[in-house]
């Protein structure tokens, strides 16, 4: 329970396993009252193992669905069994926990609440063609929402009722799709939005699933994923 | 010029479906962003057949149009290796859960047996 209500962390893990335990623990000891899901997403390693041991829920999927087929996994699950609300959490330790609180009692009169980096707290810079692909993202989706978005790729996300059902049912299962996507569909069909600024720390452990060699193509991609969100309906 | 309308025709109507199609969601990203791809390149040659002359001359085909015609095949053959690609992935992965789904449906048995086996002797 989080201010009266029940709370869902879902963290969705791919070969997390170096940072995966200390996630849960640090989670579970700043937030006491909260149930953690961890969807491990057919890593090869012991993540599901190291994730039950710190005391977490664990989901596994047989082979690798990527973050949007392991969150919608995770909705599902909260949905099912009647969470108020469900956060989204990285496995590699960048988001820090104690912004959760705060996050959950902006949900009262929003739908979905964004942890935001670039967005005055903490240090965390991306250049080159990564940042244009995240202006660009910025500049339309805070038009569509309506309200100011300067992170709108961030996997630090709450959802209340009603957005749970929503992801219950569909959520993208296509990369870019699983943030983009779905806060175009969002912000359509009339929920409110509203991003908080949170300070990223440093990974814990592993390596981020992006290279800078392949920047320019997330670029293309960011463009290709917002225009084809733009035309469905 | 009337041929030049039957194709035209054709690359717009099919250019229309694809849009329908991914605006109804029932195409992957990956796919409709193919198929509009190719439609860029059909179109403005549907338009004009002869857009191609020049290169043809230069690598020795006849015309343009054969050019077309020979990239067009090469390119629909690549496309089926690629779908025979997908449809292995897709029975891997089917097997996989079908594997995970016996070894569930072995598990709950042997816990039914078990509990089975308690209320048995209790009683
Ligand atoms: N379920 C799932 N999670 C993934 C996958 N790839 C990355 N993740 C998780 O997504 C989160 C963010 O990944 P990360 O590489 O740190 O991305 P970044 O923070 O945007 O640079 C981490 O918790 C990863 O474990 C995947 O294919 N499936
Ligand atoms: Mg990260």
């Amino acid at each position: 329970m989080v201010n009266g209500k029940r709370v869902l962390i879902i963290i969705p893990a791919l070969n997390e396993s170096g940072s995966i335990g200390d996630v849960v623990r640090e989670v579970r000891g700043e937030l006491p009252g909260v149930d953690v899901l961890v969807v491990d997403d057919g890593s090869t390693d012991r993540t599901h193992a190291v994730a039950a041991a710190a005391g977490a829920l664990v989901a596994r999927l047989p082979y690798n669905l990527g973050v949007g087929g392991a969150m919608r996994l995770g909705y599902r699950y909260a949905y099912e069994h009647d969470y108020d609300v469900a956060i989204q959490i990285d496995a590699d330790g960048q988001h820090d926990p104690r912004y959760v609180p705060k996050l959950v009692d902006l949900l009262d009169d929003t739908d979905l609440v964004i942890g935001a980096r670039f967005a005055g707290e903490g240090d965390y810079n991306v250049r080159g063609p990564r940042r244009w692909a995240m202006v660009m993202l910025s500049a339309v989706l805070s038009r569509i929402a309506r309200t100011k978005l300067t992170d709108t790729t961030s996997g630090f996300r709450a959802a209340n009722r009603r957005i749970i059902e929503m992801f219950a049912r569909w959520y993208p299962v296509e990369y870019l799709g699983d943030t983009v996507e779905t806060l175009v569909h969002t912000a359509r069909r009339g929920y409110k939005i509203r991003q908080v600024p949170v300070a990223m720390r440093r990974r814990m452990a592993g390596t981020p699933s992006h290279s800078p060699a392949k920047a320019m193509i997330y670029l293309g991609r960011a463009f290709a994923v917002l225009t084809l969100a733009l035309i469905r309906r | 010029m009337k041929l030049t309308l039957v194709t035209g025709l054709t690359g717009l109507i099919l250019l229309a479906t694809i849009i329908e199609l991914l605006r109804r969601r029932q195409l992957r990203e990956k796919y409709g962003m193919l198929w509009l791809g190719v439609l860029v390149i059909v179109i403005p040659l549907a338009l004009f057949p002869r857009l191609l002359d020049n290169v043809a001359g230069m690598l020795g085909v006849a015309s343009g149009v054969s050019l077309v015609l020979f990239l067009g095949i090469v390119f629909l053959l690549l496309v089926c290796v690629h779908l025979s690609w997908e449809v292995s992935a897709l029975e891997e992965e089917t097997r996989t859960l079908a594997e995970d789904f016996a070894l569930l449906r072995a598990e709950i048995d042997a816990e039914r047996a078990a509990r089975n086996e308690l209320v048995s002797h209790d009683g």
